[in-house]
């Protein structure tokens, strides 16, 4: 029921692959410094991560542990069950939305922090702040503030909106295609939970940003700017290009995040009507430790860890290959 | 110099951000040394003090004994279950815990070989005469009783605003006629007939139970819980077709609310009716300050007059344990009359021995005993009164329900939850 929290690229040894020398006490002492956390590693990482995948093979649906095979059974029924399904949709559009919202909006603030403003340290903290409190605290708070009855809703009503919207508890999805027993499309209700995360998360990316600003050579920037280049073009052609490498650091960690969210929807939605903001994570939670349904717990842990894989192994071999290049 | 310090920031960033990633309800840290755990989802302020004056009897009468409390938070015991289960499967049980009656967690742990019987103490303490046949049999499984019970909830219990119904010459309503007969009244005067609260998804499970249980009866409801009669049968679907039409006279955002903010409008006059178990007459009373018949009304749900829907914290004897005596000491407190009667008025229960010091509970409570006393018992789902595993599909299956108002997807839901997860 372990899901493999943080693959540490770091910590991947690099010292595996040279050619075969004599006995050092140099490589005696750096191996056994190492040994400790492989252990740790290989017991709390990838132990639970296989023991897990036995489970989800197993029958183990109530407190009574069982091993019998079911093969793919577990698989096929949280397949088949509306909830999964839609937790499928809901964390596709999730996470597309939430990382292109978190990109705009930090790469914007680290753009006018980088303006050689006074006070720069105050507005970056002021951008950062929101990511030291908790997710269950801005869950919490973003679900008063937008409780159609009260919250921000009063405030518009004041300003003579007439049709208010009903931001986390609309049913509505946009465009409704009927897909399986779900409806594919946009559940305008995940909004409303897109706008805490991002409020949480844009100034990571902010911070990461203004660091990837900083390092722009202003030899670079001198050079375009002597060939006449505008604001506009300076910033397509020459800044935009060479923040990729930080575009794609900053997409890797915060799909990884926004793929097993957990604390924000559990304080501030629940599932949701009709599972509309319902998450893989909080069914497999709910499954596993109040319908002791122990396996098909599993079997969303492991389905999660797999989307997750999909997008971390890559970046592992960038990250590994660029290290065998320096 | 102002790149690495940047560098440092988001990298402090990052950290926090993985924590942040893993905030699943912490497990059980190593547990102290003490003689005894007690182990609970008694959190709250009126729940916390009165498990302290339990623990203070005990540690009075036996001198030199320690306890550990080891309460979780979150409703119901949602994330206490999650804990427990994992110190239960690690062998490394808490000296006794905080189950339901009937056949929901209690029965599995039963099952799964991690509870001792207690009907030697149960003889040795003359608790088969001081508790009630009807609510023993709730507890005992193959003849033999698994829980020491220490106190009693109603769950199907409709709180109402004595002012609004005086005002429109209504009484609380005995029927589902009778019922859609006041709403209407009550709509028609610009006040919501009734509050639902529905953020922790078990409040609507709750209402649906208390509908089936006036719409089929308490036997064939009973039938239902034990896996005795099909899920198929026209009473279930009766009983949809009644919850989806009480929901046309409900507020629209239910799941946006906790159930104290229902019993709150309903306090405050915004709406007259909210159905939940009786510890909203704790909220009632003791956050808002109301006087029992005075500032908030109580009649049974429709139809189920003569009926209890039972809700009882019971504890019991982990197979696994070194030594069982201080927890069978612990027990003896737990059941005794002093013990109950000191706990159950803190906490806004009522104690469920027969014999129990009735001066010492409000209005309220000394008319649910009288209920208690008299009616039949019956579970409650969601309650702890069924296969966990059938509750958890229970529930998503009322998740969509109660949105989309689909009474035939929702009765074939819970047709399959019960072939997948056996009731009996």
């Amino acid at each position: 029921m372990k899901t493999p929290t943080e693959l540490n690229a770091k910590t991947i040894p690099r010292i595996l692959a040279p050619k075969r020398k004599k006995f050092s006490w140099d490589m005696f002492s750096s191996v056994a410094t190492l040994i400790p956390s492989l252990i740790l590693l290989g017991v709390f990482v990838y132990g639970f991560i296989g023991w897990t995948v036995y489970v989800s093979f197993s029958q183990w649906n109530s407190l009574i542990p069982n091993f019998n095979s079911a093969g793919f059974l577990n698989y096929s029924i949280i397949f088949s069950s509306y909830r999964f399904q839609s937790d499928l949709r809901n964390i596709v559009v999730f996470t597309a939305f939430f990382i292109i919202a978190c990109l705009i909006v930090g790469l914007f603030l680290a753009l006018l922090i980088d303006q050689k403003i006074k006070v720069e340290g105050f507005f970056r903290s002021i951008f950062l702040f929101p990511m030291a409190i908790s997710f269950v605290v801005t869950g919490v708070v973003w679900s008063w503030i937008l409780n159609p009855s009260t919250g921000v809703n009063l405030i518009l009503k004041a300003f003579g909106w007439k049709s208010l919207p009903s931001w986390f508890l609309s049913t509505t999805i946009a465009p409704n295609w009927p897909f399986g027993q779900i409806q594919l499309g946009i559940p305008v209700a995940l909004l409303a939970v897109l706008i805490a995360a991002v409020w949480q998360m844009s100034g990571f990316a902010m911070a990461v940003y203004l660091a990837g600003l900083r390092g722009i050579s202003d030899e670079i920037k001198e050079a375009a700017r002597i060939d006449g280049s505008g604001v506009f073009r300076m910033f397509f052609s020459i800044i935009l290009p060479q923040l990729r490498g930080t575009t794609t650091t900053i997409i890797i960690i915060l799909t990884a995040a926004s793929l097993k969210i957990f604390g924000l929807i559990y304080a501030m939605t629940g599932p949701g009507q009709q599972f509309l903001t319902d998450m893989p994570s909080l069914n497999m939670f709910q499954t596993t430790f109040q319908g002791d349904q122990f396996a098909q717990g599993a079997a969303i842990a492991i389905v999660l860890l797999l989307m997750i894989a999909i997008f971390i192994v890559p970046y592992l071999i960038v990250t590994l290959r660029q290290g065998d290049d320096a | 110099m102002k790149r690495n310090r940047l560098i440092a920031l988001s990298s402090a960033a990052l950290l926090t951000l993985t924590m942040a990633g893993s905030a699943l309800p912490a497990f059980a840290a190593a547990p102290a040394k003490s003689d005894l755990q007690i182990f609970s989802w008694w959190t709250g302020v009126a729940s916390s003090k009165a498990l302290r004056s339990l623990i203070t009897i005990y540690e009075h009468q036996y001198k030199g004994s320690t306890v550990t409390n080891d309460a979780v938070a979150g409703g119901a015991g949602s994330n206490a279950k999650a804990v427990l289960a994992g110190r239960m499967e690690a062998g490394n049980p808490p000296g006794t815990f905080q189950v339901h009656a009937g056949g929901g967690s209690l029965l599995s742990w039963v099952q799964a070989g991690d509870m001792k019987p207690l009907n030697a103490l149960y003889k040795s303490e003359g608790w088969y005469k001081v508790f009630p046949r009807s609510l023993l049999n709730l507890m005992t499984f193959n003849g033999k009783i698994y829980g020491v019970p220490v106190d009693m909830q109603r769950a199907n219990v409709l709180w109402y605003n004595p002012t609004i119904f005086r005002k429109y010459h209504l009484t609380a309503p005995k029927t589902f006629p009778q019922f859609f007969h006041d709403a209407a009244v009550l709509k028609s005067h610009g006040i919501t007939p009734l509050e639902l609260a529905n953020h922790g998804n078990w409040e609507a499970t709750l209402l649906f139970s208390d509908v089936l249980l006036g719409t089929v009866g308490p036997v064939k409801y009973d039938q239902l819980l034990t896996g005795h009669a099909s899920w198929n049968i026209p009473g279930v679907k009766a009983a949809a077709n009644t919850f989806v039409r009480m929901l046309s006279y409900a507020n629209k955002d239910y799941t946006a609310l906790h159930w104290q903010q229902a019993d709150q409008a309903v306090a405050q006059g915004k709406a007259a009716m909210n159905v939940m178990g009786d510890w909203a007459q704790g909220y009632f009373s003791t956050a808002l300050h109301l006087k029992p018949g005075v500032g908030f009304g109580w009649a049974a749900t429709p139809q189920t007059h003569g009926v209890f829907g039972a809700v009882s914290d019971v504890f019991g004897l982990p197979a696994k344990l070194k030594n069982d005596t201080p927890t069978i000491n612990f027990l003896k407190v737990l059941g005794s009359k002093e013990g109950q009667d000191t706990f159950n008025p803190l906490k806004g229960t009522f104690s469920p021995r027969l014999d129990s010091n009735m001066a010492k509970y409000n209005a309220y409570s000394r008319s649910a005993m009288m209920s208690y006393k008299r009616d039949r018992l019956v579970l409650i789902i969601g309650q702890g009164a069924v296969n966990p595993g059938f509750t958890n599909n229970f529930n998503n299956a009322m998740e969509i329900f109660v949105s989309n108002h689909n009474v035939n997807n929702f009765v074939s839901a819970i047709v399959s939850a019960a072939q997948a997860n056996p009731l009996s």
